[in-house]
């Protein structure tokens, strides 16, 4: 088994739970989290899968910086969300809006 | 002039990004001249932009002088210019009518923190659409999804109260698992292929590595939980229908046709032999899609919620067209041309139930008795968007129900056809529900707050154009016989 292979593996199994946090976890922060969780599994798999020909290649690597600061613009932008959720309503959670009104 | 600095691509993502930066560090609630001035200047410059499409074929531009695959290269065919084409039309109008809106103090309550925020966001997310449009590889995509994403939810969350921030919150998650399945789809992509760019990507063959499969799943998935099709509609409705109503507009009318896009771009390239095999199921969801939205318009208490769910039954249609594409193009035609006429008679929609908003502080459907004497104009617009949406000739939406019916009668698939035709019929019942409310006489006529006229005729430009398109149709229609540049 390559290492390649390994952060690979490992990265999917880091994804699967991530997703799996986001679906179905109730609490907002534990949903945030999940999904930095879910982020880092697609960016090893990305690093992982790249690596095939025994040689480091750069593009990859730049796709995950660039997915980096993406994913901790979008986390702030969460966080700051649920932190003004909070101080409306008191809640951590998403009320479970039926599907009228 | 042949001078890259000339080339018009790289400054429909520029120009937005400026004017959105500026009215930033200019402070809350400013910007709004600003924002005019670059979106009419980003109209003319997509409108030279189409002509050269047209005398010239589809343009590449590298940026800096790169190139790909280190560079990023912004490439326009037809079908992303007339995506371009109306998100600028429909954004120039939304922001006449959102300054308006916006700068009354008079009333509303929806519109108070929306104000401080709505132009710099506003930018950013017409930065982020024109870059989805131009961008030419998949991780690319990716990035400006994120973009347009973050914008969007900002817009819904900037009115600052509890609900808002609710639909926002949800918003987000679910755009950011839906990115997350994308990018673990691109990365599949990379690890077999070697490459994101779509021009440099092989079609999807019958003996594709399970990993390409995958990815076609997880960025099919992605995308359709982005763009709301039933059963991914949940977040939609609160989104849409809590927001203020030039942000309504924006979202309901651009936003989700910027996801569809990339998805209908995906199924006719990359993954195309794949879609042959299961096109049947964007087709059952959006069936499903017309039904269920059109059901949840009937019922809808509040007027905004209601057209939020006329949304998810619009969507429906341009789904309606995969099991239906063919050589001949018919379907492709019908899907860009909904996307058109829907564009812009959703954004009219919205603006005037923002203009019944303001003037009677109230939002349920109920409320609208009696109106039809008082607003004649606003009214007539909302009755113009109903004939887009509902399909009746001539308008935009006419030619759009036409084609995709033509497209199942050429290939003798009935089914789809009777599902254009009992849509139609569904949305003007929840039409006509609207505008009967407005013409009934009511004896309490409470004061109705002065409305900027500014709101009415902009609506009524967007409703009137939407009808007007289905005249001048077919023209438009032929630009998506340019192709990729080369």
């Amino acid at each position: 088994m390559s290492s390649g292979l390994v952060y690979a593996v490992v990265g999917v199994l880091l994804f699967v739970l991530g997703a799996a946090g986001m679906l179905l976890l109730p609490h907002l922060l534990r949903k945030i989290l999940a999904f930095n969780l879910l982020g880092s599994g697609a960016f090893l798999i990305l690093v992982g899968l790249a690596q095939r020909d025994g040689g480091v290649d750069p593009v990859p690597h730049a796709m995950v910086l660039t997915g980096i600061v993406v994913a901790v613009a979008a986390t702030a932008l969460a966080l700051a969300l649920l932190r003004r959720l909070h101080a409306l309503s008191g809640r951590t959670q998403l009320a479970d809006e039926s599907a009228d009104e | 002039m042949n001078d890259p600095v000339y080339d018009v691509a790289p400054w429909l993502v520029l120009l937005p990004l400026a004017w959105a930066g500026l009215a930033f560090v200019w402070g809350p609630g400013r910007g709004a001249r600003l924002a005019l001035a670059g979106t009419a200047l980003q109209l003319l410059l997509t409108l030279r932009l189409a002509a050269e499409l047209l005398s010239l074929g589809g343009r590449r531009h590298a940026v800096g002088g790169w190139g790909a695959p280190l560079g990023i290269d912004l490439a326009v065919d037809g079908l992303s210019m007339t995506m371009l084409l109306l998100t600028q039309a429909v954004a120039f109008a939304v922001f006449i009518y959102a300054r308006a809106y916006f700068t009354d103090r008079s009333a509303d309550g929806d519109g108070h923190g929306a104000r401080n925020h709505f132009w710099p966001l506003a930018g950013f997310l017409l930065a982020a659409m024109n870059a989805l449009y131009l961008s030419a590889d998949l991780f690319n995509l990716y990035v400006t999804l994120e973009l347009l994403g973050l914008a969007a939810v900002g817009l819904v969350a900037a009115g600052g109260n509890a609900a808002q921030v609710s639909a926002a919150l949800r918003y987000l998650l679910v755009s950011l698992l839906a990115s997350g399945a994308y990018l673990l789809g691109v990365a599949l992509i990379y690890g077999s292929y070697g490459t994101v760019a779509l021009s440099a990507l092989p079609l999807m063959s019958a003996d594709a590595p399970l990993a390409v499969a995958l990815a076609a799943a997880l960025m099919g998935v992605a995308l359709l939980l982005k763009t709301a099709l039933f059963p991914f509609h949940f977040w939609l409705p609160p989104a849409h229908g809590g927001a203020p109503a030039p942000v309504s507009a924006l979202l309901s009318a651009l936003v989700v046709k910027a996801t569809f896009y990339l998805f209908l771009r995906l199924g006719l390239g990359l993954f195309a032999p794949l879609g042959e095999t299961i096109a049947w199921l964007p087709g059952l969801l959006g069936s499903a899609a017309i039904f269920w939205g059109s059901w949840q318009a009937l019922r809808a208490q509040r007027l905004k919620m209601l057209v939020a769910y006329s949304t998810v039954a619009q969507l429906g249609y341009l789904f309606l067209i995969f099991p239906l594409l063919a050589p001949d193009g018919l379907a492709l035609q019908a899907g860009v041309m909904q996307a058109l006429s829907h564009g812009l008679a959703k954004a009219a929609m919205f603006m005037t139930a923002g203009v019944f908003l303001q003037v009677s502080g109230r939002d349920a459907v109920a409320d609208l008795a009696g109106v039809a004497g008082r607003l004649p104009v606003t009214l007539f617009a909302f009755g113009l968007a109903g004939v887009t949406l509902m399909g009746l000739p001539p308008s935009g939406g006419f030619l759009a129900k036409w084609l995709l019916i033509d497209a199942a009668l050429a290939q003798g698939r009935w089914g789809w056809a009777a599902v254009v035709i009992a849509g139609g019929l569904l949305t003007a019942l929840y039409v006509f529900r609207v505008v009967r409310q407005a013409f009934a006489s009511t004896e309490a006529r409470p004061p109705l707050a002065p409305v900027p006229r500014t709101l009415e005729w902009t609506a009524f430009a967007l409703a009137a154009a939407s009808v007007l398109l289905g005249l001048r149709g077919m023209e438009v229609l032929h630009l998506l016989d340019v192709g990729a540049a080369s």
